[in-house]
């Protein structure tokens, strides 16, 4: 659950606005649906009056959007939340954003809903949601359905590697601190599987795969002015103009090319209309850098060097 | 060189300075290898892309070397170093998703050991030519030819 | 158009043998943009490159593909011979039929079959290569020699002599080396300081060459023609231009039992010293370890006795950064470590001592003033064992010791037994060896001679061990041709030990960029065609830091790496390998992963405009990369992640059409 609610968000931007600190405020406005609120700039203390909501739907990380904004005129206002950070500071390491273009408020959280479990659990349209006190109330056509936090949680919150704000301006909660949730786990035991299990499982995974580009989209690593995996020029933008080689490697590349630069935020596997648990991947890499090249965690300082674009004579050999 | 009929294929990235010159001492020696290890020359192992091995398996190739300077000897002083953590993690992946780690391999093999060159691609087709045919990371996304069969 | 000629070498019958050349040349004839197949029995032959012109002219080639030996071998050759045909030169791929093909495949169906996929895969990479041109950068007149023995010394003097500048560093506080150490030379027995010295005091006096005694590089940068090499000027707390050499200060100075390096410790010194009485240039230094006024402020007694006011405790090492176009390393040799060959006894007792260590003692100038003595009690010993291979030939599983031949061991041992036995023809020498080498000019008569008409008893054996009672020495070892055990009571056990590059030649091979092998001797950029010449372009091997040689073999060496040296700086341009990195600017995002891995630091990063569809201006960063200073690793196209930087000659593209045809 949110530890800022969005009354105290709505009067931080305007406040930001009014007193010059920015230009601009990203945050978030209602989607069409009740769990799916979509990011929008406010230019405006009335505009945000109107339409800033904040609540556990706005699970977005905003970092990358700010690559975009941050080239425009101007400087920015924006709620992160402490996983948000890390990208972010990844961002800034490899140029991408400008750090006097941005104001960074950041903003407790305590785990973001996950659509697809709650959809799941539901099992009927969802016409209005809140959440309060650790609990979920959903309002369907079938009648109100309760929800421990818990029960609905993203996966990625409920093992979340960070509450603590690598970067801000501002900080509108309580500083906090890095947590141990045993986010591997599931990696380990992955590779405590046989190699025919393995295969399978991600067989099975992969193969659900429709290349929509939805994972390389919202990967905050992937910034590349183009992409290896076809170009926008191709006309092809979310239907990857692809090859055999491109249609079966896509996955290994995709995690290789983030490896060390991965904060793990998962929002690969959050957009995924797929349910394929990418961030798997994204796990193993960081699991084997942390244990070949010692503990790393990309995106904790700017200016760090990826392990992958580092080296040490005594490296263990292959 | 044929194990059952069957003839893996295998492509060898050799780094100009060390792997090159220690296969090109490999013949000057006359140790044979089989021939269906295949060299491709690249200045430095640092130049080998998993997106090159990656491609070559997706061809068709049933394993793939990696050959470059022993640590500490690269022609470009630290091209190895990189080329050892890009490997390792690489491998150790593909392992992950259940792929044969056999199929590849980061042998340094120097200048002067052309004999161990020869060694080298003689096991590591044996150990190849076991596996079988590549299939896992041919058809990760897709169904197995036996299913499709 | 891609028109493409196929050319099959035969290599007389080294390809012909196991391959079936007119087969290659039927299946190249037929592969897409191939206009022209043949075969010849040379290609590297002027008929062979001959062929290439003519047909190149004939079928207006735009690429050519040579069936033949490695590329190694003959890749510039076909370039040549592209280039005086009207091509570009990198429009030639070499597909490796010959040690990689037909001298490793005895089946001739395997070898042809295997001949043929190696053309394909060159044909497909020469359909992607592009006309590639080197640039050109000016060259820095000026040449720095680090180390300044014997082989410094030489290459400075030559090159100085051809009107050129040379800087010398060294970092003892004079040059001459470990040959301004001995006594005498083998195997003319002339006087090595008789020799050296003239040399030395030549070259302090010659103004084309400066001197950084006492000094170290402290780091370089740059690139062959532009290097930028900082040096670090060690405190001598005296200042040198005023220094006049009298030798009062150490004279006065009231420290007077430091060990002195010079004679290996065997002798003593004041902590205010020339380091002997030759020295180049002639000026006292303070150690500062045993000076009392450095250490506890009170003393100055050189201080006052200086003549010249050269003495100032307050000197810092200074950083001076300087400019050249070559370097030479000439950093040598030095003897290991004996200690660990506790066999040998050399820890327990005085009266077993290191060649060099009886160098000085033989040495007029030395701690004994020539006499030889034992260092225990000061009497002439009668018997002398000299010991060869000391810790030279060892097995891998030895970690005291080195796997290869010393080299000069022999040698030097031969000549010391000489010098002793001309001295005291009375003394019994004996010499224990596994094998003497002497394959030199007047090497085997001059061991010949010692063995002969000196009647040195040269024993084919090793001995097991040399023990210590009481000051009384016993030889332990095992004569080979008698088959028998032998027991020596010795009076002076000499160890010929073996030698190995000095300790500062790793620290600096990777501040050179310049690689060394196992056991830290400098490589060659080839070893037997490029023997003064590293693989790091600019960088030269000037001496024994390439590997053990003795003094006409290192001045021979020395007087080479200068000549190529004296060819480099001749020119007034140089033309850069055009196979280097270039990124995309289109692709390229800015994000610093490549310049992570780059080695050279040739690439950096500029804030550039584009002009965007909408005929707005977008500012963007992106990769540069300093043709001059890349040498084509291609760490950096790995690290990129989209592709923008590639490498020219073996572009992705390139890579992945190798990988296609060989897996297709």
């Amino acid at each position: 659950m949110q530890k800022q609610n969005g009354t105290e968000l709505k009067n931080k931007a305007k406040q930001l606005l009014q007193n010059k600190t920015v230009d601009r405020v990203a945050g978030f406005c209602a989607g069409e649906f009740a769990y799916d609120p979509s990011p929008c700039v406010f230019y405006s203390a009335e505009e945000i009056e109107e339409n800033m909501i904040y609540d556990c739907f706005c699970s977005p990380n905003f970092s990358k959007f700010l690559v975009k904004e941050t080239k425009k005129p101007g400087r920015i206002a924006v709620f992160m939340k402490p996983c948000d950070t890390y990208s972010l500071n990844q961002l800034i390491t490899e140029h991408k954003i400008d750090k006097d273009k941005i104001y960074i408020a950041g903003i407790g959280c305590d785990g973001m809903v996950d659509v697809f479990k709650l959809r799941n659990k539901t099992g009927s349209a969802i016409l209005k949601a809140s959440c309060d006190n650790g609990a979920l109330t959903v309002k369907t056509p079938d009648g109100d359905m309760t929800f421990a936090f818990d029960e609905v949680l993203a996966e990625r919150c409920l093992v979340c590697k960070s509450k603590k704000h690598v970067y801000y301006d501002e900080l509108l909660c309580e500083p906090s601190f890095e947590t141990d949730t045993g986010r591997f786990d599931k990696v380990e035991q992955i590779e405590k599987m046989s190699a025919d299990a393995r295969y399978e499982f991600f067989r099975s995974e992969l193969s659900k795969c429709i290349r929509c580009n939805a994972c390389r989209d919202a990967c905050p690593a992937c910034t590349c002015e183009t992409c290896v995996f076809g170009e926008s020029s191709s006309g092809a933008e979310s239907r990857e103009n692809a090859n055999e080689f491109e249609e079966k490697l896509f996955h290994i590349i995709r995690a290789y090319h983030v490896a060390g630069r991965c904060t793990d935020c998962g929002e690969c596997s959050r957009v995924c209309p797929q349910r394929i648990p990418l961030h798997l991947l994204n796990r193993k890499f960081i699991l084997d850098i942390n244990r070949f090249y010692g503990v790393y965690q990309a995106g904790e300082t700017v200016g760090q060097i990826p392990p992958l674009t580092d080296k040490n004579e005594s490296d263990p050999e292959v | 060189m044929q194990l059952n009929g069957y003839k893996p294929k295998i492509v060898a990235f050799c780094c100009n300075w060390c792997s090159y010159a220690g296969a090109d001492l490999a013949g000057s020696s006359r140790f044979t290898y089989p021939d269906n290890v295949k060299i491709i020359r690249v200045p430095c192992s640092c130049r080998v892309d998993p997106v090159f091995i990656l491609r070559a398996f997706g061809g068709g190739a049933d394993g793939v070397m990696i050959c470059g300077c022993h640590p500490g000897d690269c022609h470009y002083t630290s091209g190895n170093y990189h080329t050892r953590r890009r490997m390792k993690l690489l491998f150790s992946m593909l392992d992950y998703l259940g792929i044969e780690k056999e199929r590849m391999k980061l042998i340094w093999i120097s200048a002067s050991e052309g004999e161990k060159f020869a060694s080298a691609a003689t096991d590591f087709m044996n150990t190849v030519a076991r596996l079988g045919e590549n299939r896992r990371l041919g058809d990760l996304r897709c169904k197995s030819k036996t299913e499709q069969n | 158009m891609k028109r493409i000629g196929v050319f099959v070498c035969s290599c007389g019958s080294n390809i012909e043998g196991a391959v079936d050349v007119c087969k290659v040349v039927e299946a190249m004839s037929k592969e897409p943009y191939v206009v022209y197949a043949a075969n010849c029995k040379y290609m590297c032959s002027s008929s062979g490159q001959e062929l290439i012109g003519k047909a190149a002219a004939e079928y207006e080639l735009t690429g050519i593909a040579v069936c033949s030996c490695s590329p190694r071998m003959h890749e510039a050759t076909f370039r040549k011979a592209a280039a005086s045909a009207g091509l570009n030169p990198y429009k030639v791929e070499i597909a490796n039929i010959r040690e990689q093909c037909s001298w490793v495949h005895k089946d001739t169906a395997e070898a042809t079959g295997k001949a043929i996929t190696l053309a394909k895969a060159a044909v497909s990479k020469l359909c992607r290569d592009e006309e590639l041109y080197p640039q050109s950068f000016p060259v820095t007149k000026r040449a720095l020699v680090i180390g300044g023995g014997i082989a410094g010394i030489q290459t400075a003097e030559d090159i100085s002599n051809a009107g050129y500048k040379v800087d010398i560093v060294e970092k003892k506080p004079s040059i001459g080396g470990k040959m301004a150490m001995l006594d005498k030379t083998f195997p003319t027995l002339d006087c090595s300081a008789c020799i050296l010295t003239p040399k030395t005091v030549d070259i302090s006096h010659n103004e084309n060459v400066r001197i950084f005694s006492y000094s170290e590089v402290e780091s370089v940068s740059g690139y062959v023609g532009n290097f930028t090499v900082k040096i670090r000027r060690k405190a001598r707390y005296v200042k040198e231009d005023l220094c006049t050499g009298c030798g009062l200060c150490a004279e006065k100075c009231p420290t007077k039992n430091v060990p002195n390096e010079f004679d290996l410790g065997l002798g003593s010194r004041s902590a205010i010293y020339i380091p002997f009485a030759q020295a180049v240039p002639k000026v006292a230094v303070i150690d500062p370890d045993s000076c009392r006024m450095l250490k506890d402020g009170k003393c100055g007694l050189c201080s006052r006795v200086c003549g010249a006011k050269a003495i100032d405790y307050s000197q810092k090492d200074e950083i001076t950064e300087e400019k050249y176009g070559a370097i030479a390393v000439a950093t040598g040799i030095d003897p290991i470590d004996v200690t660990p060959f506790d066999e040998y006894s050399y820890k327990n007792s005085k009266d077993v001592i290191t060649a060099l260590e009886l160098e000085r003692i033989l040495n007029a100038a030395g701690p004994t003033n020539g006499r030889l003595v034992r260092l225990s009690d000061g009497i002439r010993p009668k018997t002398v064992v000299f010991i060869s291979c000391v810790g030279s030939r060892c097995t891998e599983e030895d970690e005291r010791g080195k796997t290869y031949c010393s080299k000069i061991c022999c040698m030097y041992t031969a000549k010391q037994a000489i010098l002793i036995k001309e001295k005291y023809p009375d003394t019994d020498i004996y010499v224990f060896y596994i094998d003497v080498r002497a394959p030199g000019k007047n090497f085997d008569e001059f061991y010949r001679r010692a063995a002969e008409k000196y009647g040195v008893k040269y024993i084919k054996g090793m001995v097991g061990k040399v023990c210590d009672e009481n000051g009384v020495l016993t030889v332990k070892a095992a004569d080979l041709i008698n088959n028998e055990q032998m027991m020596i009571g010795a009076d002076l056990v000499v160890l010929a030990a073996a030698v190995e590059p000095d300790k500062t030649a790793k620290a600096l091979a990777s501040k050179l960029n310049a690689s060394i092998d196992g056991n830290g001797f400098f490589n060659e950029a080839h070893p037997k065609l490029r023997p003064v010449e590293s693989p790091t372009a600019g960088v030269y091997l000037s001496g024994a830091c390439s590997g053990p040689k003795d003094i006409p073999e290192t001045v021979a060496q020395a007087s080479a790496a200068a000549a190529k040296i004296i060819g480099l700086l001749s020119k007034n341009t140089l033309e850069s390998d055009p196979c280097t990195a270039h990124a995309d600017e289109l692709k390229c995002s800015g994000c610093s992963l490549c310049a992570n891995v780059c080695p050279y630091n040739a690439i950096t990063y500029i804030e550039k405009e584009f002009r965007m569809p909408d005929k707005t201006v977008k500012i963007r960063r992106v990769a540069s990369v300093n043709a001059a200073v890349c040498r084509g690793c291609g760490a950096c196209t790995v690290a990129c992640n989209n592709g923008a930087m590639d490498l020219h000659g073996f572009s992705r593209e390139q890579i992945l059409a190798e990988v296609d045809s060989i897996c297709s």
